[in-house]
């Protein structure tokens, strides 16, 4: 592939040297003020409404993230990312009821069932290429939605009612407010799992399968495993905003779960930034908080949506707010700060140990 | 049984017509055109707004005047066909797959929504309803209406097969879809290419979504959807880029979900259709007339 | 004892073509081998058959007396073999240090877990990565922008990262396609004092090349393929003098003889393309 290094194309951002404005960008307190964002939105606004609002849009976030796992991570697109939504909600709903458990009880099933759906899935659809993958989630998540709508177990078309609220040891959390920060300390810690997972050896490798796939595959990195990881982490992901998701409205049905809302995170991903964390995270509150603000446009929005959607990809593929790839230069910058310790540059190469991740 | 065969024959036909134009496009620029189904609800949507602008026609012409309109439909999705690929998908000729996948995605919502934006998102009812007498042919019941939409979409497919065989703009579609580099070494205007083949791939699709809205009498903005899923998997089970394997794949997916449904219960009909799909990609993924490419490194 | 790289009757097809038919050569370690050969000799579907991207149709590979015949490229790559690409096959987006350490995948020292809560393994695995990828780019003599993508580096820079990343896991067996092409004059005499360092290091290299002065400058042993079958294997001296290897080049001696242009070998050139 001669293109791979083309240097012809538009110029990107990426990579250049960081101007003061865009240092701010990448500093690392900016999640913090997120995060305190999000914690004094309340104190702003304690309107039931608002913090319906407020939670929607950071369980959003939560999907957003999981889904930046798979499409900016590793470069998969899952047009069907609702779908472990949905399997996390409905298999939370169903045992809680049940079995009348607190919902969080539920999770480990939760995250057990994500994983069995992202092997189901992933499974025999990541061999395919990649234009392929796209279509046959699309196909896995209408199933799902289908199948949760034929079956008796999860209430057919009209779903499972009267799901319980969040009980953590005693403590009700299910008033508006409780439940509001709930979801957003969940979310903070998932959000920073999947930032942190995007910077490990694993991180590395789904950015190297996005890359370049036979590359990857030559410096011995099981390309199937890998994306298969990226898969069931993406997974758990939507099983746990399922959860969330299951907890806030009480009631899920069906008409949760359709191929609008799989394109709607998406978007939040692509806008955002694929692959920045900080990015998905912005283009997840606008995508939740503005239909809100765009109620009367009715249609039109979404109508908004999609072209926004192609003129991003013509004119700023990258996003909005793209990742850059930019670390320091020398060993010592790294280091400023840090103790000394670990191997000497030069020191002998342990042996190499077979099989990947 | 026959009627089951016959049922599914006739489903398969749209399938196929719809089916085409993925398979063309597929074949051409290896573009997997999400908007593809949504051209098909666009195609239904001219259709109607079309005869409603018309008036009340007599049932005696129902069947002209349908005709006049499917030709006219075709123009029209061919043309916003040509316009999608203009506005979106050239631009991105060289950009990564996920980049082009995702351009189709938002197509596709602009479509849908904005279909609904304009006609409102309450289902329409479509004015011209072809209706016949039925007769029995081996225990099968068939319509007049049913023969009719199977003789025009027969002949288009016959049409479009001839013209790619026959003439040189079909010879040229051929020759990219082998090597897009050498034909326009061998000074093949590519892009006119590209353009006549979205042509002639939303002209097919918005002919089936005309023909459906008359055969079904109700339309909406998101049928094309599932209608797009399903022309895909016609499409790979035949073999994608594939014109006979995208008509042969479209009738043989009207006859599994005949089948699928009767066994399994209409309501798990769509369920059994991508389970098709995901078998196929999963055990043949070439489809029945595809030939295996070894992706070279 | 058997050499590190045995291939044995090696063959692939295309289809009804063979492009590699009957392929047989081996390298040892501590040694520089080039395969040379006219342009659809197979040289480059040997190299992707060898790490797997191709699967042969018969015939036999052998690393450190392991059976490594149609095995996955990464579970080969984990026996101890890397290679570069004719055509550079960089992750553009992403940093020299990044690329380099792509090269260091399967050195492992960290799992999710130690990522998910920045265990003291995790700090100490990516501090191993990242003075690793430093010292591989000196190793290489690279000198330019080590945080900077690597799409905004020059051609025989990117060559130097992908060199880099190739080394960066110190395998047994080192494959390079055309390693020299696009190179310039000083840029080509760096890369041979490479390929000694690299020989130096106990590993067997094996290079395709297509520049004569470097092949025969820097080889121990070349192996001249032709129609997808070795046609001659020795010293450069011995392969220089053999008369199949000078018809293959030049055609046959009652042939008109065209100066210095190798002559193209017959049949579609479908094992050598441009992806």
């Amino acid at each position: 592939m001669s293109d791979n290094v083309d240097t012809t194309r538009a110029p990107r951002r990426i990579g250049k040297p960081a101007s003061r404005i865009s240092r701010l960008f990448e500093s690392r307190q900016l999640g913090w003020a997120a995060f305190a964002i999000a914690v004094l939105f309340p104190f702003v606004l304690a309107s039931n409404y608002a913090m319906s609002i407020g939670t929607t849009a950071v369980i959003f976030i939560l999907l957003a993230s999981g889904l930046n796992i798979v499409v900016g991570y590793c470069g998969l697109l899952d047009l069907g990312y609702i779908a472990f939504m949905a399997v996390g909600a409905y298999t939370s709903g169903i045992i809680a009821k049940a079995w009348e458990l607190p919902i969080l009880f539920t999770i480990p099933a939760v995250v057990i069932m994500c994983i069995l759906a992202g092997l189901i899935i992933g499974g025999p659809t990541l061999r395919l290429r990649s234009d392929y993958l796209a279509i046959v989630t699309l196909g896995f998540g209408e199933i799902i939605r289908l199948t949760a709508n034929n079956l008796a177990i999860t209430g057919g078309p009209s779903g499972i009612y009267g799901i319980p609220g969040v009980d953590l040891f005693g403590l009700d959390l299910s008033g508006p407010v409780p439940f509001y920060y709930f979801c957003v300390a969940v979310v903070a810690l998932m959000v920073l799992g999947s930032a942190r997972l995007g910077k490990s050896r694993l991180g590395r490798a789904w950015r190297f399968v996005r890359e370049d796939e036979d590359a990857a595959e030559a410096m011995g990195i099981h390309t199937y495993k890998v994306k298969l990881a990226a898969y069931i982490f993406g997974a758990i992901w939507g099983g746990i905003g399922g959860v969330l998701f299951a907890a806030h409205l009480s009631a899920i049905s069906p008409q949760s779960f359709v191929f609008l809302q799989s394109a709607l995170v998406l978007m939040a991903v692509v806008l955002g930034g694929m692959g920045n964390t900080r990015g998905v995270v912005v283009g997840a509150v606008v995508i939740s908080l503005l239909p809100e603000f765009l109620r009367d446009m009715g249609n039109l929005r979404y109508v908004i949506f999609g072209v926004v959607l192609v003129a991003v990809m013509v004119l700023r593929p990258q996003g909005f707010w793209p990742s850059r790839a930019y670390e320091p230069e020398k060993l010592d910058e790294a280091r400023k700060g840090k103790r000394d310790g670990g191997p000497r540059p030069g020191a002998p190469v342990t042996t190499a140990k077979g099989g990947t991740p | 049984m026959t009627q089951l065969v016959w049922n599914g024959l006739f489903v398969g036909s749209f399938y196929a017509l719809i089916a085409l134009g993925y398979s063309m496009v597929y074949g051409i620029i290896k573009l997997l055109n999400f908007a593809h189904g949504d051209i098909y609800m666009l195609g239904a949507f001219v259709g109607f707004a079309m005869l409603t602008s018309v008036g009340v026609i007599p049932a005696s012409m129902s069947i002209t005047a349908l005709l006049i309109v499917l030709l006219l439909c075709m123009v029209v999705t061919g043309g916003i066909g040509v316009g999608i690929e203009y506005l979106a998908y050239r631009p991105l000729r060289n950009s990564p797959r996920l980049a082009v996948l995702i351009t189709a995605v938002g197509a596709s919502f602009t479509l849908e929504y904005g279909v609904s934006a304009v006609a409102g998102p309450n289902p329409k009812v479509f004015p011209v309803r072809l209706e016949g007498d039925s007769f029995t042919v081996l225990g099968a019941r068939i319509s007049v209406p049913q023969i009719v939409l199977m003789v025009i979409a027969v002949l288009l497919m016959l049409g479009l097969n001839a013209y790619i065989q026959r003439t040189s703009m079909g010879r040229a579609m051929r020759a990219i879809a082998l090597d897009t580099k050498g034909s326009l070494l061998m000074g093949i205007n590519v892009n006119k290419v590209i353009t006549w083949t979205f042509f002639i791939g939303s002209a097919l699709a918005g002919a089936a979504g005309v023909m459906a809205g008359a055969y079904y009498g109700k339309i909406d903005f998101l049928m094309g959807f599932i209608i797009g899923l399903k022309a895909f998997t016609a499409a790979v089970i035949g073999g994608i880029g594939n014109i006979k394997g995208a008509m042969l794949g479209g009738l043989l997916l009207g006859l599994l979900e005949a089948f699928g449904s009767q066994w399994l219960g209409g309501e798990w009909r769509d369920v059994f259709t991508f389970g098709v799909l995901i078998a196929f990609l999963t055990l043949k993924p070439t489809g029945l007339l595809g030939e295996r490419v070894t992706e070279r490194v | 004892m058997s050499p590190l790289l045995e291939v044995n009757e090696l063959q692939i097809a295309f289809g009804g073509v063979k492009a590699v038919n009957g392929l047989t050569f081996s390298a040892d370690a501590g040694e520089i081998v080039s395969v040379i050969g006219p342009n659809g000799a197979g040289k480059t579907s040997a190299f992707n058959c060898i790490t797997g991207f191709y699967k042969p149709v018969s015939g036999s590979i052998t690393l450190d007396g392991k059976d490594i015949t149609g095995k996955r490229p990464a579970v080969i790559a984990a026996t101890g073999v890397t290679r570069t690409f004719q055509n550079l096959r960089l992750f553009p987006d992403l940093t020299v240090l990044d690329n380099v350490r792509g090269g260091m995948h399967l050195y492992g020292g960290q799992n999710f877990v130690d990522a998910l809560f920045h265990t003291p393994r995790y700090r100490k695995s990516e501090r191993f990565y990242t003075e690793e990828a430093h010292r591989w780019l000196d190793f290489v003599g690279y000198q330019g922008g080590r945080g900077i993508p690597v799409r905004n580096l020059a051609y025989g820079q990117q060559r130097q990262v992908e060199m880099a990343r190739a080394m960066a896991r110190k395998a047994k067996l080192v494959l390079l396609d055309e390693p020299g092409a696009g190179l310039n004059h000083s840029e080509k005499q760096d890369l041979l004092e490479l390929c000694r360092k690299i020989r130096d290091l106990g590993a067997a290299v094996v290079l395709i090349e297509h520049d004569m002065g470097v092949v025969m400058e820097v080889s121990e042993r070349v192996v001249v393929m032709n129609f997808g079958k070795e046609i001659a294997d020795g010293t450069p001296d011995a392969v220089k003098k053999n008369p199949a290897v000078i018809e293959a080049y030049l055609g046959k001696a009652d042939e008109p003889v065209k100066a210095d242009e190798p002559a193209k070998a017959e049949g579609p050139d479908i094992t050598e393309g441009d992806s």
